[in-house]
């Protein structure tokens, strides 16, 4: 346990990416199997535990310390494994040997209920405080080091002459300690042979495009499609040497996604690899992200969620097809296979994203600017986030390659609100008072009143956020537990420039509506409240 | 009498109605006493201070001979009356000259600790316990997840770090008042003898702390303006800081710095993850939790009240543990402190 705490406490602390991608070589060079194969899998969050949860380590600590310390310490430092293993109580005298990392995972995925407690508390008390941190971010899950299970793969990869893309291919057909894995990498062993049937292919992602740079882009040269409010998709399908068919729906980080949508898995019959976007149709309509948003939710996948909610992916590329690799094709000829492919397959369980018909940027620019228009997306206006430029003669790269795609969304909407509650945040923004409740003037019985239309708690700079937290500071009227309420009166309070991409109706909150993605945009030092914008003015962007 | 006619609470900072003076005053008064040094406590432009002789002479180092009307320097145990109440200071063991005030009339007994710890600092007079019956304490750290370590495991892991990158120079980022020298004198105390290099910031305190009888071993200012030719500098080397500096255009003549701050803020992880220092050591010049529950419980005071801070929790400490407690929520102390941690820290911790 004790080199795998060490490696995170540094991972946490080190904010290069090559410096991250060093210290983990180093560990998986120096430390043995199988100690560094559960590493790999904690780093690439393979590790999942049934019965110990947060729940467990909520129990064991509140049998040590008050409960009202406990809450304050929490809400301070914003991570429940942190608090813990800075207030676990030590035991002078205790001369037990910090357990090892496969003693842990052995321990936490082989004993039952009953015994996890006594379990943990004597591994807590054995380990000192960076160790007991570790210990708990394995049973939370989400170790927040600033390490994606790719860039782990990478470091693995670095131990031979293996590329961290041909790791990631093989990676959804083994299982922690990877012994063959590092065996292969190592030049001790063969490639791992059960190639999966069903793999996940890292997707090719796009650049925001800079609109000074357009008049320097070829518009002949590029292929435009709608960006869709969904979320991004991979769905691989396959048979396996035994003749089973296996089909898989990956998150856009590898993460397999299945089980939340078996409607859709059971209608996915083909032999390839499909990269599209999920979104809900309805009635031949493409659902706003908020409706997605209520399937996605939810921890059981119910027969009338599914019937409520159903699923569809929009296609937008093909990157293999009957065991072919599509992927060194130029778009252009993968999008002829797909568009073939969609015609012969295609149905309830996807449909082929179109491609946008422009001349030149100005007709473009037009197009994205009004996708309800007659050039637009139809019926599926709503479900648009603005564009999508792909050259007609880029091969699909894993990552973010510069200038083969780009991604050109729509404007936000921006609204004057005006701070009425603070909270503090998790993770990097953990202790500062970095959550905003912001709300509108309406008319209410007693003359104008503020009514809150939403919370955000990203958008300003480190150092705008050091000036926020001190205005929530030394202008706090009322505490509510973690929540501060911060002056807010027609001349006295803060203006936040609040950036959205949507507008819904909402019954949750008490001013009827709700936005998609309100970050701040800009904090108005300059403006008085009392000229803060009107509820009536959020109420003209609703769909009608 | 009540304590209420000793001491109160007022937008200037704490008043003694009894003795008609200002402890710590934020705004201008006519007469005030000043627990130690730091910018947040001691301000310029009082009619007649009352401190420390260290304190004095940290204030005329940086505001100037002229940031009072006029100073009168008292020493730790000696009793004077002012108004109608009787003054004395007591070590704080915060930083240099620092002191708790006592102050007594009509049988109560108030003691206002300003900024105080209890580990031993080899920079300053040890901490001595003063029994009352009102304490008032910050709350910096006061909860219980800042427990801190001794001092010189931190100053151990310093070591080991330069030890395993001994071409990579470590920026330590510390205040400038208390915290560097402390440093300074553990490192010694651990035996590490080479020359400590200086920002010009640190330069003149360090030599305050010399003149009055701390000795701090070879220290050098470091030579050169910022975005000049130099590059690589001192490389296996320790240079001490303001913590604003860090990863900051200064920091860039130095060979592949290493980031590291002392401070009880690097207890918790995100902290020092929001400054991108890469080497956090626990080390303050504050009572950590441990501390804050144990000066308050061993003052024998009936009644606690805290300035700022952390209070809720300290505050909730006490009541569970049979002890009167109140916060008092004053601004201007501390607060600014941990606001603008992620930016430019001013005041120390």
């Amino acid at each position: 346990m004790t080199p795998f705490a060490e490696l995170l406490d540094r991972l946490a602390f080190e904010p290069r990416r090559n410096a991250k991608l060093a210290l983990m070589e180093a560990f998986f060079r120096e430390v043995p199997d199988p100690e560094r194969g559960f590493a790999l899998a904690a780093l690439t969050g393979g590790l999942v535990f049934q019965h110990a949860k947060g729940g467990l380590i909520r129990g064991l600590i509140a049998e040590r310390v008050d409960p009202m310390l406990f809450a304050l310490s929490y809400d301070y430092v914003g991570d429940l494994s942190e608090t813990v293993a800075l207030m676990w109580p030590e035991r002078p005298g205790r001369n037990a040997p910090p357990p090892a990392l496969s003693e842990v995972v052995e321990g936490l995925s082989n004993s039952g209920k009953a015994a996890l407690p006594g379990l943990l508390a004597g591994w807590l008390d054995g380990l000192d405080e960076t160790g007991r941190w570790a210990l708990l971010k394995l049973i939370t899950g989400g170790l927040r080091v600033g390490v994606s299970a790719r860039l782990a793969k990478a470091a693995v990869a670095r131990l031979g002459p293996v590329d961290a893309d041909a790791v990631e291919e093989v990676w959804h057909g083994l299982a922690p300690p990877y012994l063959q894995l590092f065996a292969w990498v190592e030049g001790r062993g063969a490639a791992p042979a059960s190639v999966d049937p069903a793999p996940f292919r890292p997707p090719m992602l796009a650049q925001p495009l800079d609109e000074a740079e357009l008049d320097a882009l070829d518009p002949a040269a590029f292929r435009a499609e709608w960006k869709w409010d969904g979320i991004r998709v991979q769905a691989a399908c396959g048979t396996a040497a035994d003749g089973r068919r296996v089909a898989r729906l990956y998150s856009r980080t590898g993460e397999d996604v299945s089980a939340a949508f078996p409607d859709l898995l059971g209608l996915l019959e083909f032999d390839g690899a499909v990269d599209g976007e999920l979104l809900i149709v309805r009635e031949g309509r493409v659902e706003p992200f908020s409706v997605l948003q209520q399937r996605l939710n939810r921890k059981a996948v119910s027969p009338k969620l599914m019937a409520e909610f159903p699923p569809r992916i929009r296609a937008y590329d093909l990157l293999a097809e009957n065991g072919e690799d599509l992927r060194a094709l130029p778009f252009d000829a993968r999008r002829q296979r797909l568009e073939a492919f969609v015609a012969k397959r295609g149905g309830p369980a996807f449909d082929l994203s179109p491609l946008v018909a422009f001349d030149d940027w100005d007709a473009l620019a037009a197009i994205r600017a009004d996708p309800a228009g007659a050039a637009g997306a139809g019926v599926d206006a709503e479900a648009v986030e603005g564009l999508m430029l792909k050259r007609g003669d880029s091969t699909y790269v894993p990552g973010r390659p510069k200038g083969p795609w780009f991604k050109w969304k729509r404007d936000p909407k921006t609204v004057d609100a005006v701070l009425m509650y603070a909270q503090r945040g998790h993770g990097k923004r953990s202790s500062f008072y970095s959550d905003y409740t912001f709300g509108v003037w309406r008319t209410g019985e007693a003359g104008d009143e503020l009514v809150p239309v939403g919370k955000a708690y990203f958008g300003f700079t480190d150092e705008e956020l050091a000036q926020l937290d001190k205005f929530v500071r030394a202008n706090t009227t009322n505490r509510f537990g973690p929540v501060r309420e911060v002056v807010h009166e027609a001349a006295k309070g803060l203006v936040l420039e609040v950036a959205f991409e949507g507008l819904q109706r909402s019954t949750r909150h008490k001013s009827g509506v709700a936005m998609r993605f309100p970050r701040i945009a800009r904090i108005r030092w300059d403006k008085p409240p009392g000229e803060a914008d009107r509820l009536e003015t959020l109420e003209k962007l609703l769909p009608a | 009498m009540r304590a209420e006619d000793i001491l109160v609470p007022t937008p200037a900072g704490l008043w003694s109605p009894a003795a008609e003076v200002h402890i710590d005053p934020v705004r201008p008064v006519p007469r005030a006493l000043i627990t130690h040094g730091h910018s947040d406590h001691a301000r310029a432009g009082h009619g007649a201070v009352l401190a420390t002789a260290d304190t004095l002479a940290i204030m005329a180092a940086r505001y100037g001979a002229d940031f009072a009307g006029t100073t009168q320097a008292v020493g730790y145990g000696e009793t004077g009356r002012i108004g109608g109440a009787t003054v004395t200071f007591f070590p704080a063991g915060h930083c240099l000259g620092s002191a708790q005030i006592l102050l007594e009339a009509g049988g109560q007994r108030v003691v206002v600790s300003g900024d105080y710890k209890r580990e031993r600092d080899p920079t300053c007079a040890p901490f001595e316990l003063v029994r009352c019956d009102v304490f008032v304490t910050e709350a910096t750290f006061g909860l219980p997840v800042f427990r801190f370590p001794p001092a010189a495991d931190e100053i151990a892991r310093l070591l080991g770090s330069l030890a395993l990158f001994p071409d990579r120079t470590h920026m330590l980022g510390a205040y400038s008042l208390g915290k560097a020298q402390r440093l300074i004198a553990l490192l010694r105390e651990a035996g590490y003898d080479r020359p400590i290099h200086l920002h010009g910031a640190m330069v003149s305190l360090c030599r305050l702390y010399e003149e009055r009888g701390v000795p701090l071993g070879p220290l050098s200012p470091v030579e050169g303006r910022a975005g000049g030719r130099e590059k690589a500098a001192l490389p296996g080397e320790i240079v001490l800081c303001p913590p604003s500096t860090l990863g900051d255009r200064w920091s860039r003549r130095f060979a592949d710095p290493v980031s590291s701050f002392a401070s009880g803020w690097m207890r918790v992880r995100a902290r020092a993850r929001q400054r991108g220092v890469e080497l956090p050591l626990v080390v303050s010049d504050h009572a950590d939790w441990e501390d804050l529950c144990t000066t308050v419980a061993e003052t024998g005071a009936s009644e606690i009240w805290v300035t700022h801070g952390e209070e809720d929790a300290l505050v909730h400490w006490c009541l569970t543990h049979g002890i009167a407690a109140r916060p008092l929520r004053l601004v201007g102390y501390g607060d600014e402190e941990e606001s603008t941690v992620a930016a430019e820290p001013e005041v120390p911790a």
